[in-house]
């Protein structure tokens, strides 16, 4: 029963489910080989494509929490992914190191000035948050254009493409990009005060005010995180094609980005927010991304295939359907048995009450 | 208006039982309410009150027990079904639709409609005759709004009137209204019931509930104490009914008055012409250490204005504040808060608990907004902090992981306080700490207020309650229309010479200084 209660149970659950349904499909689904020294199959590349989302639904994570939302992170990630591609395009040596890490570092702080305009923009001025990104979302992808010059830059080196292609020990190194950025994201909102306070200023802004809490800096750096985030996902889908496609890169992330925030738990009404929750809802999003390829539905059926899927899994999570399975399965009993219901009128009662003190 | 004993009751209610987890929330409790009666439902908080109202609107389902409403047993699971069987509720806070007119309000659902949809011109029409026949005369195109929270109040009473209730739940009505929006109030009260409607009545005000009420039932943890005719149930034996024992606590409190506070020295906050047009005329204060201050003045008087000022929760836009000597900028509460001031605004729900976070963190949030997010209280900290806050105020239930939305009015203020203490300021300001909370912790916030001042804290205090702004504090400042009209020494001055003061004394200054 308390396993039931852990709030992570239903978004384990459904994952879990995602994952057995495909075995039982077929058993390849899970198969993975090794090659060379590394592993290869299904769940492996899962673990490496799940990376661009699994940054950008951390970053939404946080500023979800501040009662903000977040809809430019697909335009970062487009921009981020043109400043660094255009800097390697110029450089006289793209395979070197250097200009891989000039190029990265340089993407990655553009990344965090636009995540700042954001908070700047919601923080200071005020204007609602999905005001406030939707700027972004909609002048994001031009300006990436005129970064690259209107046209699609490619490039080629090594070191770049190392960082979505690449093997570290068995795994791909997008993989432990991801595992270590989620580590360093937890540590500094659990281990600091910076967790309790973000809730605290989603939950109520004026008694957190009122507390001596600074709110503008916490709206602030959760849009600069989201930013950041976004422009190493950029990265990260750039070094995947090797290509700076403004128009497609992080096409609609923030949509999923938002999906896999609440299939872990979170709510859109700001407040408690859980990361671990968020990694499993991205795993889930990912997987049902693979799942469609793996049972070859076609292209043009794959958003319905997709909706259908995201809506039985909403609806598994629900807590009013969780209160009207154990009303229903409550009735079931007491008709056959004729008796006395087994915990009076209560039964439908009890689980209310449980959900107002979940609440 | 005589109630006869022997009128059938309209509503039964018997053996109501509720458990929640670990809690006997109600336990057999049966209660019966007659038509054309004011029935007050008396208790501390977590006596029951709230559940049991909450048991005959259908939103908590009964674990044992039974209702009957007009005869007829009742078994509600939702709160449609309780409206449906005519029972509705005024709640403290006015659940309306703010941004929508009056008239839209007063009619929600039950909109006449013409050929082409809702006759709006009729809403209108409707809306207004059911105002009119609570004496209400209002705009029925105005925003809700743009009422006092009295008005509104009146407004979801009519309300209920449209959805031909005849049961009707008040729930704390009065907690935020003034002397004349209560007597308004009660008139519409009494001819609801001249009319035939059963009216349960819930509120911290004995004068209010002798006031009104023909009735009175007690609930004390849960169970039932009794019910009683209002002329056979004396004050003083309500309260013990209400505590289960004598209380003396409150009067113990009485020699705060007398203690003397050596205003030689420097104040600990010094404010010259503190105002913000609109809001305050400029107005000074000094508060020296140890010493409580009260603010005395009718609700809208200014009284949360000005401490606000104080605070730096507002900004004020003339004079200046010093604390201890030292002038000071009050932009933001922070400013404040560095300085040593804390700031406990009146309105619990809005601006003080964080409601889904846990008792323990809520005590500690204060403490932490100054530390800064990057050095977080140790777990040891923490602990400390919470446990000694838990004990000496008394917090219940005693586990400081709960969510602190779970827990009672009453509790949820000591929480706050403890939040503000364990912040250790030189100047506390409380607003309202002890409104809509029970007779036992409001004793409990007293008692420490008057102790922490005895050991130098400063405070100021704010409280409808004149008795209690008399009993616990050394010094008075008395506010009226926005602006300070003068000071009272609580030693010289009784209940009634101080309502005097402040239904008088402004207009017998104002013409001397013409």
């Amino acid at each position: 029963m308390t396993l039931l209660k852990h709030r992570l149970f239903w978004p384990v659950a459904a994952l879990v489910t995602l994952v057995v349904v495909n075995v039982i499909a077929n058993p390849n689904f899970a198969k993975v080989t090794m090659r060379d020294g590394d592993l290869y199959g299904n769940p492996v590349t899962i673990l490496r494509e799940s990376a661009p989302l699994m940054l950008v639904a951390l970053g939404m994570t946080l500023v979800i929490a501040t009662r903000g939302i977040d809809l430019s992170v697909g335009a970062v990630m487009a921009v981020s992914g043109a400043v660094s591609l255009t800097i390697i395009a110029d450089s006289p040596d793209p395979g070197s190191l250097g200009t891989v890490t000039v190029a990265i570092v340089v993407a990655v702080l553009v990344a965090l000035v636009l995540g700042a305009w954001n908070g700047f923009l919601v923080s200071v001025l005020g204007i609602q948050p999905i005001i406030a990104t939707l700027v972004l979302m909609l002048a994001g992808r031009g300006v990436a254009l005129l970064i690259t010059g209107g046209a699609i830059t490619t490039v080629t080196s090594a070191p770049y493409k190392f960082l979505s292609n690449g093997y570290l020990i068995l795994l791909p190194v997008a993989f432990f990009i991801w595992v270590a950025v989620v580590a360093i994201v937890a540590l500094v909102e659990r281990r600091t005060a910076l967790g309790m306070l973000t809730e605290s200023v989603g939950i109520n802004p004026e008694a957190s005010r009122l507390a001596g809490v600074r709110s503008r800096g916490i709206i602030l750096s959760a849009y600069m995180v989201s930013g950041l985030l976004a422009g190493v996902a950029g990265i990260i889908n750039a070094s995947n094609t090797m290509a700076a496609d403004s128009n497609n890169a992080g096409y609609l992330i923030e949509l999923y980005a938002i999906l896999a925030v609440v299939l872990g738990g979170t709510s859109l009404m700001g407040g408690k927010f859980s990361i671990a929750g968020t990694v499993i809802g991205v795993l889930t999003v990912t997987t049902l991304d693979k799942t469609i390829q793996f049972f070859g539905v076609p292209p043009a059926q794959s958003p319905v295939f997709f909706a259908v899927v995201v809506v039985i899994v909403v609806l598994v999570q629900s807590p009013r359907v969780h209160a009207w399975g154990r009303a229903a399965s409550a009735r079931m009993r007491r008709t056959p048995s004729g008796g006395e219901p087994p915990t009076g009128p209560g039964a439908a009662s009890a689980a209310k009450k449980r959900e107002e003190v979940a609440a | 208006m005589t109630v006869d004993t022997d009128v059938r009751p309209l509503v039964s209610m018997r053996g109501i039982t509720i458990a929640f987890p670990g809690v006997l929330a109600l336990d057999g409790v049966d209660f019966f309410l007659r038509p054309g009666e004011v029935h007050s439902l008396m208790g501390e908080n977590g006596a029951g009150k709230s559940t049991l109202i909450k048991a005959l609107t259908g939103v908590y389902a009964i674990d044992a027990g039974t209702i009957e409403v007009a005869d007829e047993q009742r078994d509600f699971s939702s709160t449609a079904d309780a409206q449906a069987a005519g029972i509705s509720t005024v709640y403290q806070e006015v659940n309306l639709c703010a941004n929508l007119s009056v008239g839209e309000n007063v009619m929600l659902g039950h909109e006449p409609r013409g050929l082409l949809g809702i006759d709006w011109n009729a809403v209108h029409r409707d809306a207004a005759r059911h105002l009119a026949s609570l004496g209400l005369d209002l705009d029925t195109r105005s925003p809700l709004a743009s009422h006092s929270i009295a008005i509104q109040q009146l407004v979801a009473i009519s309300r209920a009137m449209v959805l031909d209730a005849k049961v009707l739940i008040l729930d704390e009505p009065t907690s935020s209204l003034d002397r004349g929006e209560v007597d308004q109030l009660f008139a519409v009260i009494r001819s609801l019931r001249e009319r035939g409607v059963a009216i349960l009545f819930v509120s911290h005000f004995l004068e209010q509930v002798y006031e009104i009420s023909d009735r009175i039932t007690v609930l004390r943890n849960g169970a039932l104490i009794g019910e009683y005719l209002v002329e056979d149930l004396p004050r003083e034996a309500l309260v013990t009914a209400m505590i289960g024992r004598e209380l003396d606590e409150l009067s113990a409190l009485s020699g705060a008055a007398e203690r003397t506070i050596d205003r030689a020295g420097t104040p600990v906050l010094s404010a010259e012409g503190v105002g913000r047009k609109g809001v305050l005329e400029p107005a000074d204060l000094d508060v020296f250490e140890g010493e409580v201050v009260g603010i005395a003045g009718l609700l809208g008087s200014g009284r949360t204005e000005l401490v606000r000022l104080l605070y730096g929760a507002d900004k004020a836009d003339a004079g200046q504040i010093s604390v201890a000597g030292e002038r000071a900028k009050m932009h933001a509460p922070r400013h404040a808060i560095d300085r040593g001031i804390a700031f406990s605004s009146e309105n619990r729900r809005a601006e003080g608990v964080v409601a889904e976070l846990s008792v323990a963190e809520n005590m500690i949030l204060g403490v932490q907004a100054q530390r800064g997010w990057m050095r977080r209280l140790s777990k040891t900290e923490q602990d400390a902090i919470v446990a000694e806050y838990m004990e000496a105020l008394g917090v219940r239930p005693a586990d400081p992981t709960v969510p602190i939305g779970t827990l009672s009015g009453g509790n949820q203020q000591k929480v706050l306080l403890a939040r503000w203490l364990a912040m250790q300021p030189r100047l506390l300001i409380l607003d309202e700490p002890t409104r809509g909370i029970d007779v036992g912790a409001k004793a409990d916030i007293q008692r420490k207020v008057a102790q922490l001042a005895a050991e130098g804290l400063s405070v100021v205090f704010i409280s409808s309650e004149l008795e209690e702004v008399l009993r616990i504090t050394q010094r008075l400042v008395v506010l009226r229309d926005r602006r300070k009209i003068g000071e009272l020494d609580p030693t010289e001055v009784d209940l009634d010479g101080l309502v005097d003061y402040i239904a008088n004394a402004g207009h017998t200054e104002r013409s001397a200084t013409r």
